[in-house]
């Protein structure tokens, strides 16, 4: 096993979504996909690990808040899509994920994949790939908390939290208190654009 | 990891990732569509000189359901037989395209001869060699008792090892591939091992293995073990001079319906009978043993397909030779 | 030894016929003071300091070690039968290279050295090829079977003259019928060199029985397989009063033997190989078949033993015990591969790295235990004798202090399977010369030396 280079360090960063922006943009989102929905009937949500698991948690909590008739981990899961990326060969072995569906499956529910960042979009066509092998939803869509463009795809999100104009020397980082640490202790929920063109 | 050759090479964090891997192939195998397209387009040959049909079929379910071509080559009646070499048949078989070869062979070492030699490029897994190691066998060993300890604590078994846990493994111990590659493993994980066996079945070098050595199973079943493993033992040993007879040896070191009632009486629910198969029950295990509650010996063979899949997948998926650990969260950025 | 040393041949095999005078100059004697060495008609005809002689080739010996021609006591040669492994030709032209003046050929050819006409036919390959001498060992049973004697007497009294009969490769484990070998060879100064292996406690084995077969899963070769058999042997020789030799000694154990029998007057002599003398069966983890050697590669204990017993007198003799193989016998499974390693053109470096260099012996050691041991032991006349004027110039030149790197591809032997390959090694033999006539020159093969018609 190789232990990975440090990351490099990027020229500048800059704050673009802070813990309070992050919130307003989930609590939109929840709500847009109870619109979307016309309700809570059938809804799941699956998080793409890492750090989609805890967006849709967040986004769980906020459904259910808004219809008690919901219990927030009955809508709940979590996808993992490594084994079904297009670039594994191009990178050393990963690890997979645990892959948990809410008890009730997602045969015939309205799916609605979760992820921090949008991007190429390749993670998105994996997670199609994998869903189509786990049941058969009546309608899949997509929330993001950032969209950053650069589609390499033709995918699109169906609830955005931010979209967010990068240059592709750019990196979009997600921190989020439930995975994410700063010094040992929660990070502040944050996105950060680091720039790495120097 | 290029090759999987011995359970003596695999260090912990190796261990752990490819039991903590086979635990999401297992998951695969209970859905409705048991397959994952990450081996779409490579080629797994079964490159067997030794009968195992268990073994062969565990492998290629694995390597199927990783969406790999399987070939399967037996040595027997092939051109080995007319005396092809060891080297001109894996070479036949690269340049068919092979990506990996899984090799089951009677002669110790020859995985990692073929690994080793530079005769082939393809990564090399042992499906078991002579009487050195099984490493597969270990691996779904480790997990079945991964997922028990797990059981009993009522905790996950992702990402745990096996620190604390007593296992025994009994029988024919100088000439089981089996007993070496879990001696290793299960001592990587943490376990304490016990080998117990009649003197004339252990390894005169077993002395200084890192385990404790017992003639007699009655007292290390009533030390407590949280599990036994119990070998094959084949019968023509007897003519070897290496016991009197079979019913000799099976009162003194078979898991019996004597010891199984022992057992039971202890009230030791958690110790568990593992068996690698295929079994000589009334010689090295009852029949009540081996269709007891204890037992876990089908939950063996299921676990291989799962095990196998992680192996073969962490060898082959990755676009270099090492694999790696999921990213810190503190690499991931998009 | 104890036994009187009655030399029983007394032909030279080969001489200088181009009448070229050679003029060693400035050689340590076997390690120690400088001197000339004249060579002329075959013999060194003057041992000196500032000798002069006009019209010889003068080779500068500055740096160099002059020792007697090396003696090997324990070669495969390979002809008859295999000559895809090893020629007589090939082999002697290793043997030359690696500073040997004679060699004997084990008798498991094929057909068999086990009868008069076998061994001649070696004999004279060896005469003509003219790069060493050649003497045959004859088989001790027909057909190396155990089963019944060769005609032991028949090849003792044959052109070949063979004095040391051996079915090694195979231990004459029939009690009785050694005991008749060693004391029917009496009547003609012969030995029994026995290949020290209990069959039954070596069926199948592999490698070294102990903590790496352990872990290798690989069938053992206990030591108490070749002790139990040395035990027997010795006692055996003494109650028939028979002179025995031991071939490759590999285990303390067997060391512990000899040495007792050695104490109590018994007419034993022992060998070693450059091999044991350094390589343990830590190597056979690699399981790379070119460390696979019958007796097996054993601990560094026993290599320790065997640098003592080889350094107190014990173990009295250096064999390399050269068995080269064909590429494909050794590019294969462990279990399939021949057992055997080539050593001729390495054991002069090894024993200098093992024995010289450790500080256990000295390069006047070294000469006894190459040359006048093994000559004495085969009852080789002609070889073995000290640099001294009137000996036959049988006399190799030995660069101490050169370093070179093992490389199978560039040896003369036909084997490829050398242990040592790609391991720097100190010593280089720089020239040979056999009975006068230089076989080797510059560290290269020069020309054989013409066979004299017998007379």
């Amino acid at each position: 096993m190789s232990t990975e280079s440090p990351a490099q360090q990027p020229a500048s960063s800059r704050v673009v979504l802070a813990e309070a922006d992050i919130n307003r943009a989930l609590t939109r989102i929840a709500h847009e996909i109870l619109e979307a929905n016309k309700g809570s009937q059938d809804l799941v949500l699956l998080g793409i690990p890492r750090r989609g698991y805890p967006l849709a948690r967040r986004l769980a909590a906020k459904i259910a808040a808004a219809d008690p008739s919901v219990a927030a981990e009955d809508i709940i899961g979590q996808l993992d899509v490594t084994m079904f990326r297009d670039d594994l060969r191009r990178h050393p072995t990963r690890t997979p994920l645990p892959t948990q569906l809410p008890a009730a499956g997602i045969d015939d529910k309205v799916v609605v994949l979760v992820d921090d960042v949008l991007y190429s979009g390749r993670t998105i066509r994996a997670a199609l790939d994998a869903l189509v092998d786990l049941g058969r939803p009546r309608i899949v869509r997509l929330a993001v908390l950032v969209d950053r463009g650069h589609r390499e795809l033709p995918i699109r999100a169906d609830h955005v939290g931010k979209n967010l104009p990068t240059s592709s020397v750019e990196k979009v980082r997600v921190r989020l208190a439930e995975i994410d640490t700063n010094n040992g202790s929660p990070a502040a929920d944050e996105v950060v654009i680091e720039d790495f063109s120097a | 990891m290029k090759h999987l050759l011995s359970t003596a090479d695999l260090a912990k964090p190796d261990a752990v990732q490819i039991l903590d891997t086979a635990e999401e192939m297992s998951a695969v195998s209970l859905r409705e569509v048991k397959k994952l397209p990450v081996l779409r387009g490579r080629t797994v040959v079964n490159l067997f000189f030794e009968d195992s049909t268990r073994t062969r079929i565990s492998f290629e379910a694995a390597a199927k359901r990783l969406s790999a071509d399987v070939i399967n080559f037996a040595a027997k009646g092939s051109s080995v037989s007319k005396g092809e070499s060891l080297k001109d048949t894996a070479q036949t078989l690269e340049a068919m395209g092979a990506d990996a070869v899984v090799i089951r062979h009677w002669a110790s070492g020859a995985p990692a001869r073929l690994a080793g030699s530079g005769w082939i490029e393809a990564t090399v897994v042992n499906a078991g060699d002579g009487t050195h190691e099984h490493p597969t066998q270990a691996l779904l060993d480790a997990f079945t008792l991964r997922r028990t300890w797990a059981k009993l604590n009522g905790t996950a078994s992702t990402g745990t090892d096996l620190a604390g846990m007593k296992v025994a493994i009994v029988g024919d111990i100088l000439h089981s591939r089996v007993a070496r590659s879990n001696l290793w493993l299960l001592r990587t994980l943490g376990a304490e091992v016990t080998m117990v066996a009649p003197p004339t079945l252990l390894p005169v070098g077993s002395r200084e293995w890192p385990c404790t050595i017992s003639y007699d199973l009655d007292a290390t079943l009533a030390a407590g073990t949280d599990a036994v493993m119990m070998l094959r033992v084949q019968g023509e040993r007897m003519n070897a001079a290496y016991f009197p007879s079979t019913q000799e040896y099976s009162s003194r070191w078979g898991f019996n319906d004597l010891r199984l009632a022992a057992l039971d009486a202890s009230g030791r629910d958690g110790t568990i009978i593992m068996h690698p198969g295929p079994m000589n029950r009334g010689l090295e295990i009852s029949s009540a043993a081996a269709d007891s509650p204890r037992s876990t010996v089908l939950d063996q063979v299921r676990n291989g397909v799962a095990v196998r899949m992680a192996a073969l997948y962490l060898l082959l998926s990755g676009g270099t030779a090492s694999a790696a650990p999921a990213p810190t969260a503190a690499q991931e950025a998009k | 030894m104890t036994e009187s040393n009655t030399e029983t041949t007394t032909e030279t095999n080969t001489a200088s016929t181009t009448g070229t005078t050679y003029l060693i100059r400035g050689a340590s004697l076997t390690g120690g003071d400088r001197a000339d060495l004249l060579v002329r008609d075959g013999k060194i005809a003057e041992v000196g300091s500032a000798l002069g002689a006009a019209g010889a080739v003068v080779i500068d010996a500055d740096g160099l070690i002059a020792l007697p021609g090396m003696v090997d006591l324990h070669t495969h040669l390979r002809e008859p039968g295999r000559e895809d492994a090893e020629t007589v030709e090939t082999g002697t032209r290793a043997a030359a290279l690696g500073g040997f003046t004679a060699v004997h050929a084990m008798a498991n050819s094929s057909p068999v050295a086990d009868t008069a006409g076998v061994v001649e036919q070696v004999y004279t390959l060896g005469r003509s090829a003219g790069w060493a001498d050649v003497r045959p060992v004859g088989a001790v049973t027909v057909g190396l079977a155990g089963e019944r004697l060769a005609e032991l007497g028949a090849m003792a009294d044959s052109r070949a003259r063979v004095r040391v009969f051996s079915d090694d490769g195979i231990c004459v484990s029939d009690p009785v019928l050694m005991r008749r070998a060693l004391e029917y060879v009496k009547a003609f100064d012969g030995v029994i060199a026995q290949h020290a292996q209990e069959p039954r406690l070596t069926d199948g084995a592999q490698m070294n029985e102990g903590t790496v077969s352990a872990v290798l899963g690989m069938t053992g070769w206990p030591a108490v397989a070749e002790e139990s058999i040395i035990a027997r042997d010795v006692l055996l020789a003494q109650h028939v009063d028979s002179r025995l030799h031991v071939c490759h000694v590999s285990t303390a154990g067997s060391v512990e033997i000899i040495r007792w029998a050695k104490a109590r007057g018994i007419k034993v002599t022992a060998e070693v190989t450059p091999h044991h003398l350094w390589l343990t069966d830590e190597l056979v983890r690699s399981y790379d078949p070119v460390y696979k050697v019958n007796p097996p590669l054993r601990t560094d204990e026993d290599v320790q033993a065997l640098r003592a017993g080889l350094a107190d007198g014990t173990i009295d003799v250096i064999g390399t015990d050269h068995a080269p193989h064909p590429s494909e016998a050794k590019e294969c499974e462990w279990a399939q591969a021949a057992m055997g390693m080539t050593g001729l053109e390495t054991a002069l470096s090894v024993v200098q790295h093992t024995m010289i260099e450790s500080g256990l012996i000295g390069w006047a050691d070294f000469a006894r235990i190459t040359s006048a041991m093994p000559a004495r032991i085969g009852r080789l006349a002609g070889q073995g004798q000290p640099l001294a004027a009137g000996a036959a110039a049988n006399i190799t030149l030995v660069d101490p202090a050169a370093r070179w790197t093992v490389d199978p591809s560039a040896m003369a032997t036909k084997g490829r399977n050398s242990p040592f390959a790609g391991r720097q090694l100190p010593g280089r033999v720089v020239a040979t010369f056999l009975n006068g006539h230089p076989t080797v020159l510059d560290g290269a093969l020069n020309t054989p030396a013409r066979p004299v018609r017998e007379g």
